[in-house]
Protein backbone atom coordinates (compact mmCIF):
# COMPACT_ATOMS: atom_id res chain seq x y z
CA UNK A 1 0.00 0.00 0.00
CA UNK A 2 1.71 3.18 -1.16
CA UNK A 3 -0.05 5.20 1.52
CA UNK A 4 2.19 3.47 4.04
CA UNK A 5 5.45 4.08 2.17
CA UNK A 6 8.11 6.10 3.89
CA UNK A 7 8.29 8.44 0.91
CA UNK A 8 4.59 9.28 1.41
CA UNK A 9 5.20 10.39 4.98
CA UNK A 10 7.74 13.13 4.26
CA UNK A 11 6.51 16.37 5.85
CA UNK A 12 5.34 19.07 3.51
CA UNK A 13 5.44 22.85 3.92
CA UNK A 14 3.72 24.16 7.03
CA UNK A 15 4.04 20.92 9.00
CA UNK A 16 4.84 21.42 12.68
CA UNK A 17 7.12 18.91 14.37
CA UNK A 18 4.93 19.19 17.48
CA UNK A 19 2.38 17.02 15.66
CA UNK A 20 4.73 14.05 15.88
CA UNK A 21 4.68 13.52 19.69
CA UNK A 22 0.87 13.11 19.74
CA UNK A 23 1.19 10.65 16.84
CA UNK A 24 3.69 8.67 18.91
CA UNK A 25 1.47 8.94 21.99
CA UNK A 26 -1.47 7.51 20.02
CA UNK A 27 0.52 4.29 19.74
CA UNK A 28 2.27 4.25 23.11
CA UNK A 29 -0.86 5.07 25.14
CA UNK A 30 -2.53 2.06 23.51
CA UNK A 31 0.22 -0.50 23.86
CA UNK A 32 0.85 0.73 27.41
CA UNK A 33 -2.34 -1.17 28.21
CA UNK A 34 -0.04 -4.17 28.72
CA UNK A 35 0.82 -2.90 32.20
CA UNK A 36 -2.88 -3.09 33.11
CA UNK A 37 -3.55 -6.57 31.76
CA UNK A 38 -3.65 -7.94 35.31
CA UNK A 39 -7.15 -6.43 35.76
CA UNK A 40 -8.42 -9.30 33.58
CA UNK A 41 -6.70 -12.05 35.55
CA UNK A 42 -9.23 -12.45 38.34
CA UNK A 43 -12.36 -12.22 36.09
CA UNK A 44 -10.78 -14.79 33.76
CA UNK A 45 -10.53 -17.27 36.64
CA UNK A 46 -14.35 -17.16 36.94
CA UNK A 47 -15.50 -17.48 33.34
CA UNK A 48 -17.29 -20.77 34.08
CA UNK A 49 -18.11 -20.35 37.76
CA UNK A 50 -19.13 -16.65 37.35
CA UNK A 51 -19.16 -15.72 41.05
CA UNK A 52 -16.21 -17.94 41.99
CA UNK A 53 -13.79 -20.30 40.27
CA UNK A 54 -15.33 -23.61 39.20
CA UNK A 55 -13.68 -26.85 38.07
CA UNK A 56 -12.37 -26.21 34.56
CA UNK A 57 -11.77 -22.50 35.18
CA UNK A 58 -8.28 -21.21 34.48
CA UNK A 59 -5.76 -20.84 37.31
CA UNK A 60 -4.01 -17.52 38.00
CA UNK A 61 -0.63 -19.15 37.39
CA UNK A 62 -1.73 -20.19 33.88
CA UNK A 63 -3.10 -16.70 33.17
CA UNK A 64 0.16 -15.11 34.32
CA UNK A 65 1.80 -16.59 31.24
CA UNK A 66 -0.21 -14.33 28.92
CA UNK A 67 1.67 -11.21 30.08
CA UNK A 68 5.01 -13.05 30.21
CA UNK A 69 4.61 -14.30 26.61
CA UNK A 70 3.66 -10.78 25.47
CA UNK A 71 6.76 -9.22 27.08
CA UNK A 72 8.94 -12.00 25.64
CA UNK A 73 7.60 -11.30 22.15
CA UNK A 74 8.06 -7.56 22.72
CA UNK A 75 11.80 -8.18 23.06
CA UNK A 76 11.95 -10.68 20.19
CA UNK A 77 9.91 -8.62 17.71
CA UNK A 78 11.68 -5.34 18.45
CA UNK A 79 15.00 -7.09 17.83
CA UNK A 80 13.86 -9.00 14.73
CA UNK A 81 11.76 -6.28 13.08
CA UNK A 82 13.88 -3.27 14.12
CA UNK A 83 15.60 -2.87 10.75
CA UNK A 84 12.32 -3.32 8.88
CA UNK A 85 10.70 -0.66 11.07
CA UNK A 86 13.59 1.72 10.42
CA UNK A 87 13.67 1.25 6.66
CA UNK A 88 9.92 0.91 6.08
CA UNK A 89 9.13 4.10 7.94
CA UNK A 90 6.97 4.88 10.97
CA UNK A 91 3.58 4.80 9.24
CA UNK A 92 3.96 1.25 7.97
CA UNK A 93 5.22 0.16 11.40
CA UNK A 94 2.42 1.90 13.31
CA UNK A 95 -0.19 0.48 10.93
CA UNK A 96 1.24 -3.02 11.40
CA UNK A 97 1.32 -2.55 15.17
CA UNK A 98 -2.33 -1.43 15.09
CA UNK A 99 -3.36 -4.52 13.11
CA UNK A 100 -1.46 -6.86 15.44
CA UNK A 101 -2.65 -5.14 18.63
CA UNK A 102 -6.33 -5.08 17.61
CA UNK A 103 -5.99 -8.56 16.10
CA UNK A 104 -4.50 -9.82 19.35
CA UNK A 105 -7.53 -8.58 21.30
CA UNK A 106 -10.00 -10.06 18.81
CA UNK A 107 -8.24 -13.45 18.76
CA UNK A 108 -8.15 -13.38 22.58
CA UNK A 109 -11.86 -12.56 22.69
CA UNK A 110 -12.48 -15.67 20.59
CA UNK A 111 -10.25 -17.63 22.99
CA UNK A 112 -12.32 -16.43 25.94
CA UNK A 113 -15.57 -17.17 24.07
CA UNK A 114 -14.65 -20.81 23.41
CA UNK A 115 -12.67 -20.99 26.69
CA UNK A 116 -9.38 -22.11 25.15
CA UNK A 117 -6.34 -20.62 26.84
CA UNK A 118 -3.74 -21.33 24.16
CA UNK A 119 -5.69 -19.12 21.75
CA UNK A 120 -5.24 -16.24 24.22
CA UNK A 121 -1.53 -17.07 24.48
CA UNK A 122 -1.45 -16.82 20.69
CA UNK A 123 -3.64 -13.70 20.50
CA UNK A 124 -2.56 -11.35 23.27
CA UNK A 125 0.75 -13.12 23.95
CA UNK A 126 2.23 -13.62 20.49
CA UNK A 127 0.28 -11.22 18.26
CA UNK A 128 -0.04 -8.58 20.98
CA UNK A 129 3.61 -9.02 21.93
CA UNK A 130 4.68 -8.41 18.33
CA UNK A 131 2.54 -5.25 18.33
CA UNK A 132 4.23 -4.16 21.56
CA UNK A 133 7.69 -4.56 20.05
CA UNK A 134 6.95 -2.88 16.72
CA UNK A 135 4.78 -0.17 18.29
CA UNK A 136 7.28 0.63 21.02
CA UNK A 137 10.20 1.32 18.67
CA UNK A 138 8.25 2.71 15.69
CA UNK A 139 8.17 6.42 16.64
CA UNK A 140 11.56 6.58 18.39
CA UNK A 141 13.89 7.37 15.49
CA UNK A 142 11.27 9.64 13.89
CA UNK A 143 11.08 11.73 17.06
CA UNK A 144 14.86 11.85 17.35
CA UNK A 145 15.10 13.12 13.76
CA UNK A 146 12.47 15.80 14.40
CA UNK A 147 14.04 16.91 17.69
CA UNK A 148 17.83 16.79 17.22
CA UNK A 149 18.03 19.67 19.71
CA UNK A 150 16.04 17.82 22.41
CA UNK A 151 16.04 14.08 21.61
CA UNK A 152 15.69 13.05 25.24
CA UNK A 153 12.58 15.15 25.78
CA UNK A 154 11.03 13.93 22.53
CA UNK A 155 11.49 10.21 23.18
CA UNK A 156 10.64 10.81 26.84
CA UNK A 157 7.22 12.09 25.80
CA UNK A 158 6.45 8.96 23.77
CA UNK A 159 7.81 6.48 26.27
CA UNK A 160 5.97 8.34 29.04
CA UNK A 161 2.83 7.38 27.10
CA UNK A 162 3.74 3.72 27.45
CA UNK A 163 3.83 4.21 31.22
CA UNK A 164 0.58 6.18 31.14
CA UNK A 165 -1.37 3.72 28.99
CA UNK A 166 -2.22 1.61 32.01
CA UNK A 167 -3.85 4.59 33.75
CA UNK A 168 -6.41 4.74 30.97
CA UNK A 169 -6.73 1.02 30.32
CA UNK A 170 -7.25 -0.03 33.92
CA UNK A 171 -10.40 2.03 34.74
CA UNK A 172 -11.71 1.64 31.18
CA UNK A 173 -11.40 -2.16 31.31
CA UNK A 174 -13.03 -2.37 34.73
CA UNK A 175 -15.87 -0.12 33.57
CA UNK A 176 -16.42 -2.11 30.36
CA UNK A 177 -16.40 -5.44 32.19
CA UNK A 178 -18.96 -3.99 34.58
CA UNK A 179 -21.19 -3.06 31.64
CA UNK A 180 -20.95 -6.47 29.93
CA UNK A 181 -21.07 -8.70 33.00
CA UNK A 182 -24.42 -10.23 33.94
CA UNK A 183 -25.53 -12.72 36.58
CA UNK A 184 -24.73 -15.57 34.19
CA UNK A 185 -21.81 -14.20 32.20
CA UNK A 186 -18.45 -12.48 32.76
CA UNK A 187 -17.95 -9.79 30.10
CA UNK A 188 -14.27 -10.32 29.31
CA UNK A 189 -14.68 -11.27 25.63
CA UNK A 190 -16.87 -8.25 24.87
CA UNK A 191 -14.40 -5.98 26.67
CA UNK A 192 -11.57 -7.39 24.55
CA UNK A 193 -13.55 -6.67 21.38
CA UNK A 194 -14.32 -3.06 22.37
CA UNK A 195 -10.72 -2.44 23.43
CA UNK A 196 -9.44 -3.92 20.17
CA UNK A 197 -11.67 -1.62 18.10
CA UNK A 198 -10.91 1.51 20.17
CA UNK A 199 -7.16 0.88 20.17
CA UNK A 200 -7.17 0.20 16.43
CA UNK A 201 -8.86 3.56 15.80
CA UNK A 202 -6.42 5.41 18.08
CA UNK A 203 -3.33 3.82 16.56
CA UNK A 204 -4.51 4.42 13.00
CA UNK A 205 -4.93 8.13 13.83
CA UNK A 206 -1.31 8.08 14.99
CA UNK A 207 -0.15 6.44 11.77
CA UNK A 208 -2.01 9.07 9.74
CA UNK A 209 -0.55 11.96 11.74
CA UNK A 210 3.07 10.82 11.69
CA UNK A 211 5.56 12.38 9.30
CA UNK A 212 9.31 12.06 8.76
CA UNK A 213 11.44 15.17 8.20
CA UNK A 214 12.91 15.81 4.74
CA UNK A 215 16.59 15.01 4.23
CA UNK A 216 18.84 17.59 5.83
CA UNK A 217 16.04 19.26 7.77
CA UNK A 218 17.02 21.01 11.00
CA UNK A 219 14.91 23.06 13.40
CA UNK A 220 15.12 26.82 12.97
CA UNK A 221 18.12 28.28 14.76
CA UNK A 222 19.60 24.91 15.69
CA UNK A 223 23.29 24.21 15.10
CA UNK A 224 24.54 20.66 15.67
CA UNK A 225 27.06 20.45 18.54
CA UNK A 226 30.77 20.13 17.84
CA UNK A 227 32.02 16.59 17.22
CA UNK A 228 32.63 14.47 20.36
CA UNK A 229 32.14 17.39 22.72
CA UNK A 230 29.69 15.39 24.83
CA UNK A 231 30.10 11.88 23.45
CA UNK A 232 27.69 12.82 20.68
CA UNK A 233 28.51 11.31 17.31
CA UNK A 234 27.46 12.75 13.97
CA UNK A 235 28.28 9.47 12.26
CA UNK A 236 25.83 6.64 11.71
CA UNK A 237 26.56 3.02 12.57
CA UNK A 238 24.86 0.17 10.67
CA UNK A 239 22.44 -1.77 12.88
CA UNK A 240 24.36 -5.05 12.87
CA UNK A 241 27.73 -3.31 13.20
CA UNK A 242 26.47 -1.76 16.44
CA UNK A 243 26.32 -5.28 17.89
CA UNK A 244 30.08 -5.59 17.35
CA UNK A 245 30.86 -2.54 19.47
CA UNK A 246 31.55 -2.71 23.22
CA UNK A 247 29.38 0.40 23.62
CA UNK A 248 26.22 -1.49 22.63
CA UNK A 249 26.82 -4.23 25.19
CA UNK A 250 27.85 -1.81 27.92
CA UNK A 251 24.64 0.17 27.43
CA UNK A 252 22.74 -3.15 27.25
CA UNK A 253 24.03 -4.02 30.73
CA UNK A 254 23.40 -0.50 32.02
CA UNK A 255 19.75 -0.77 30.95
CA UNK A 256 19.40 -4.36 32.12
CA UNK A 257 20.78 -3.59 35.60
CA UNK A 258 18.78 -0.38 35.99
CA UNK A 259 15.56 -2.15 34.96
CA UNK A 260 16.32 -5.21 37.13
CA UNK A 261 16.69 -2.94 40.14
CA UNK A 262 13.31 -1.31 39.48
CA UNK A 263 11.09 -4.01 38.03
CA UNK A 264 11.38 -6.37 40.98
CA UNK A 265 10.17 -3.83 43.53
CA UNK A 266 7.53 -2.49 41.14
CA UNK A 267 5.85 -5.89 41.03
CA UNK A 268 6.15 -6.48 44.79
CA UNK A 269 5.56 -2.94 46.05
CA UNK A 270 2.18 -3.67 47.60
CA UNK A 271 3.24 -6.77 49.53
CA UNK A 272 6.64 -5.31 50.44
CA UNK A 273 5.21 -2.11 51.92
CA UNK A 274 2.70 -4.05 54.02
CA UNK A 275 5.27 -6.54 55.27
CA UNK A 276 7.87 -3.91 56.10
CA UNK A 277 5.35 -1.74 57.96
CA UNK A 278 2.79 -4.15 59.45
CA UNK A 279 -0.11 -2.26 60.93
CA UNK A 280 1.00 1.04 59.42
CA UNK A 281 0.37 0.37 55.72
CA UNK A 282 -3.02 -1.26 55.09
CA UNK A 283 -3.93 -3.05 51.82
CA UNK A 284 -5.87 0.04 50.71
CA UNK A 285 -2.93 2.33 51.47
CA UNK A 286 -0.61 -0.12 49.69
CA UNK A 287 -2.80 0.11 46.59
CA UNK A 288 -2.47 3.90 46.81
CA UNK A 289 1.30 3.49 47.09
CA UNK A 290 1.34 1.36 43.93
CA UNK A 291 -0.69 4.03 42.11
CA UNK A 292 1.72 6.73 43.26
CA UNK A 293 4.65 4.62 42.05
CA UNK A 294 2.99 4.29 38.63
CA UNK A 295 2.68 8.07 38.43
CA UNK A 296 6.36 8.53 39.28
CA UNK A 297 7.26 5.80 36.81
CA UNK A 298 5.45 7.76 34.11
CA UNK A 299 6.65 11.22 35.20
CA UNK A 300 10.23 9.99 35.54
CA UNK A 301 10.20 8.95 31.91
CA UNK A 302 9.65 12.53 30.82
CA UNK A 303 11.62 14.29 33.57
CA UNK A 304 14.85 12.27 33.38
CA UNK A 305 14.92 12.02 29.57
CA UNK A 306 14.41 15.80 29.33
CA UNK A 307 17.08 16.39 31.97
CA UNK A 308 19.51 14.26 29.95
CA UNK A 309 19.33 16.85 27.16
CA UNK A 310 21.04 19.29 29.53
CA UNK A 311 23.40 17.14 31.63
CA UNK A 312 24.17 14.46 29.04
CA UNK A 313 23.13 10.84 28.77
CA UNK A 314 26.12 9.34 30.52
CA UNK A 315 25.77 11.70 33.49
CA UNK A 316 22.05 10.91 33.74
CA UNK A 317 22.84 7.22 34.12
CA UNK A 318 25.53 8.09 36.66
CA UNK A 319 22.79 9.84 38.66
CA UNK A 320 20.56 6.73 38.36
CA UNK A 321 23.35 4.47 39.60
CA UNK A 322 24.68 6.66 42.44
CA UNK A 323 21.34 7.93 43.72
CA UNK A 324 19.79 4.47 43.29
CA UNK A 325 22.66 2.92 45.29
CA UNK A 326 22.19 5.39 48.16
CA UNK A 327 18.40 4.96 48.20
CA UNK A 328 18.49 1.15 48.11
CA UNK A 329 20.95 1.20 51.04
CA UNK A 330 18.62 3.56 52.92
CA UNK A 331 15.47 1.44 52.51
CA UNK A 332 16.33 -1.10 55.27
CA UNK A 333 16.97 1.82 57.67
CA UNK A 334 13.59 3.36 56.88
CA UNK A 335 12.07 -0.02 57.77
CA UNK A 336 13.93 -0.39 61.07
CA UNK A 337 13.21 3.27 61.95
CA UNK A 338 9.52 2.83 61.10
CA UNK A 339 9.65 5.78 58.70
CA UNK A 340 6.84 5.22 56.19
CA UNK A 341 7.49 8.65 54.63
CA UNK A 342 11.19 7.83 54.13
CA UNK A 343 10.32 4.44 52.62
CA UNK A 344 7.77 5.95 50.23
CA UNK A 345 10.12 8.76 49.16
CA UNK A 346 12.97 6.33 48.50
CA UNK A 347 10.85 4.12 46.26
CA UNK A 348 9.19 6.99 44.41
CA UNK A 349 12.60 8.33 43.38
CA UNK A 350 13.86 4.82 42.55
CA UNK A 351 10.85 4.10 40.37
CA UNK A 352 11.15 7.47 38.59
CA UNK A 353 14.70 6.45 37.65
CA UNK A 354 13.45 3.05 36.51
CA UNK A 355 11.16 4.84 34.04
CA UNK A 356 13.88 7.32 33.22
CA UNK A 357 16.20 4.48 32.25
CA UNK A 358 13.79 3.38 29.53
CA UNK A 359 13.20 6.83 28.12
CA UNK A 360 16.79 8.08 28.17
CA UNK A 361 18.29 5.09 26.41
CA UNK A 362 17.10 5.91 22.84
CA UNK A 363 18.86 9.27 23.02
CA UNK A 364 21.96 7.56 24.50
CA UNK A 365 21.98 5.20 21.49
CA UNK A 366 21.53 8.13 19.13
CA UNK A 367 24.53 9.85 20.70
CA UNK A 368 26.62 6.71 20.20
CA UNK A 369 25.40 5.32 16.89
CA UNK A 370 23.80 8.25 15.03
CA UNK A 371 20.18 8.66 13.98
CA UNK A 372 19.92 6.44 10.90
CA UNK A 373 19.47 3.05 12.61
CA UNK A 374 18.72 4.20 16.13
CA UNK A 375 15.25 2.61 16.09
CA UNK A 376 16.60 -0.75 15.00
CA UNK A 377 19.48 -0.63 17.49
CA UNK A 378 16.99 0.35 20.20
CA UNK A 379 14.95 -2.70 19.24
CA UNK A 380 17.95 -4.96 19.74
CA UNK A 381 18.68 -3.32 23.09
CA UNK A 382 15.19 -4.07 24.39
CA UNK A 383 16.24 -7.70 24.86
CA UNK A 384 17.81 -6.28 28.04
CA UNK A 385 14.28 -5.51 29.22
CA UNK A 386 13.17 -9.11 28.64
CA UNK A 387 16.18 -10.35 30.60
CA UNK A 388 15.55 -7.89 33.44
CA UNK A 389 11.91 -8.94 33.51
CA UNK A 390 13.10 -12.38 34.59
CA UNK A 391 15.99 -11.31 36.89
CA UNK A 392 14.20 -8.60 38.86
CA UNK A 393 11.16 -10.47 40.18
CA UNK A 394 13.22 -13.63 40.75
CA UNK A 395 15.72 -11.71 42.90
CA UNK A 396 13.02 -10.08 45.01
CA UNK A 397 10.71 -13.08 45.38
CA UNK A 398 13.20 -15.89 45.89
CA UNK A 399 15.51 -14.05 48.27
CA UNK A 400 12.53 -12.97 50.36
CA UNK A 401 11.22 -16.54 50.40
CA UNK A 402 14.69 -17.85 51.35
CA UNK A 403 15.00 -15.36 54.21
CA UNK A 404 11.51 -16.07 55.55
CA UNK A 405 12.19 -19.82 55.37
CA UNK A 406 15.36 -19.26 57.43
CA UNK A 407 13.60 -17.41 60.21
CA UNK A 408 14.17 -13.80 59.18
CA UNK A 409 11.19 -11.63 60.28
CA UNK A 410 9.04 -10.56 57.32
CA UNK A 411 9.72 -6.89 58.06
CA UNK A 412 13.44 -7.52 57.40
CA UNK A 413 13.11 -10.16 54.69
CA UNK A 414 13.71 -7.64 51.90
CA UNK A 415 16.91 -6.12 53.35
CA UNK A 416 19.27 -8.52 51.57
CA UNK A 417 17.49 -7.86 48.28
CA UNK A 418 17.91 -4.10 48.72
CA UNK A 419 21.66 -4.51 49.22
CA UNK A 420 21.87 -6.81 46.17
CA UNK A 421 20.00 -4.21 44.09
CA UNK A 422 22.47 -1.58 45.32
CA UNK A 423 25.31 -3.91 44.28
CA UNK A 424 23.81 -4.32 40.80
CA UNK A 425 23.82 -0.54 40.43
CA UNK A 426 27.54 -0.46 41.27
CA UNK A 427 28.14 -2.83 38.33
CA UNK A 428 25.90 -0.60 36.22
CA UNK A 429 27.98 2.41 37.26
CA UNK A 430 31.16 0.67 36.08
CA UNK A 431 29.58 -0.32 32.75
CA UNK A 432 28.40 3.25 32.21
CA UNK A 433 31.84 4.57 33.14
CA UNK A 434 33.43 2.38 30.45
CA UNK A 435 31.24 3.81 27.66
CA UNK A 436 33.43 5.83 25.28
CA UNK A 437 32.87 7.16 21.76
CA UNK A 438 32.39 4.48 19.07
CA UNK A 439 35.54 3.75 17.05
CA UNK A 440 35.58 5.32 13.58
CA UNK A 441 35.93 1.90 11.89
CA UNK A 442 32.26 1.23 12.67
CA UNK A 443 30.99 4.44 11.05
CA UNK A 444 28.97 4.07 7.85
CA UNK A 445 30.58 5.55 4.77
CA UNK A 446 28.78 7.90 2.38
CA UNK A 447 28.74 5.27 -0.37
CA UNK A 448 27.59 2.51 2.01
CA UNK A 449 24.88 0.64 0.11
CA UNK A 450 23.47 -1.23 3.13
CA UNK A 451 19.95 -0.23 4.03
CA UNK A 452 19.79 2.55 1.48
CA UNK A 453 16.71 4.66 2.13
CA UNK A 454 14.45 5.89 -0.60
CA UNK A 455 15.29 9.47 -1.46
CA UNK A 456 13.29 11.93 0.60
CA UNK A 457 12.17 14.96 -1.22
CA UNK A 458 12.92 18.25 0.51
CA UNK A 459 10.05 20.23 1.89
CA UNK A 460 9.51 23.20 4.13
CA UNK A 461 8.57 21.71 7.45
CA UNK A 462 8.55 24.03 10.43
CA UNK A 463 10.05 23.88 13.86
CA UNK B 1 21.48 22.82 5.56
CA UNK B 2 17.98 23.75 6.58
CA UNK B 3 14.86 23.61 4.50
CA UNK B 4 13.24 26.51 6.28
CA UNK B 5 15.24 28.12 9.03
CA UNK B 6 13.19 31.29 9.42
CA UNK B 7 10.63 31.11 12.24
CA UNK B 8 7.27 32.12 10.84
CA UNK B 9 3.70 32.04 12.16
CA UNK B 10 2.07 28.65 11.74
CA UNK B 11 -0.83 28.39 9.28
CA UNK B 12 -4.24 28.31 11.01
CA UNK B 13 -4.86 24.81 9.68
CA UNK B 14 -1.67 23.56 11.39
CA UNK B 15 -2.61 25.27 14.67
CA UNK B 16 -6.03 23.58 14.61
CA UNK B 17 -4.39 20.22 13.88
CA UNK B 18 -1.97 20.77 16.76
CA UNK B 19 -4.73 21.62 19.24
CA UNK B 20 -6.94 18.71 18.15
CA UNK B 21 -4.16 16.14 18.12
CA UNK B 22 -2.89 17.15 21.58
CA UNK B 23 -6.44 17.08 22.94
CA UNK B 24 -6.95 13.66 21.35
CA UNK B 25 -4.14 12.15 23.42
CA UNK B 26 -4.17 14.62 26.30
CA UNK B 27 -7.77 14.17 27.49
CA UNK B 28 -7.56 10.40 28.08
CA UNK B 29 -4.11 10.75 29.63
CA UNK B 30 -5.20 13.50 32.04
CA UNK B 31 -8.30 11.47 32.94
CA UNK B 32 -6.09 8.46 33.71
CA UNK B 33 -3.64 10.49 35.76
CA UNK B 34 -6.38 12.15 37.84
CA UNK B 35 -8.11 8.81 38.41
CA UNK B 36 -4.83 7.24 39.56
CA UNK B 37 -3.99 10.25 41.72
CA UNK B 38 -7.35 10.02 43.50
CA UNK B 39 -6.69 6.34 44.23
CA UNK B 40 -3.13 7.09 45.30
CA UNK B 41 -4.41 9.53 47.91
CA UNK B 42 -5.65 6.52 49.89
CA UNK B 43 -2.03 6.11 50.98
CA UNK B 44 -2.37 9.24 53.08
CA UNK B 45 -5.80 8.48 54.57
Amino acid sequence: MSFLDRSRTVAGPGFSRWLVPPAALCVHLCIGQAYAFSVFNLPMTKLLGISKSAPGDWALTDLGWIFSIAIFFLGVSSAVFGRWVEEGGPRRAMFTAALCWAGGFLVSAFGVYIHTLWIIYLGYGVLGGIALGIGYISPVSTLIKWFPDRPGMATGMAIMGFGGGAFIASPLSVWLMGKFTTATHVGVAETFIVLGVVYFFFMIVGSILVRVPPDGWLPAGYTPPAESAKLISRHDVFVYDALKTPQFWLIWWVLCLNVTAGIGVLGQASAMSQEMFPGHITPVAAAGFVGLMSLFNMGGRFFWASTSDYIGRKNTYFVFMVLGFVLYCLVPYTGSAGSVAGFVCCFLVIISMYGGGFSTVPAYLRDMFGTRYVGAIHGLLLTAWSMAGIFGPVLVNYIRAYNVAHGVPKAQAYNTTMYIMAGLLVIGFICNFLVKAVHAKYHMKEQDARGSEPALRPAGARA
Amino acid sequence: MTANNQPAPLPTETVIKLVLSWLFVGIPLVFGVIYTLINAMKLFQ
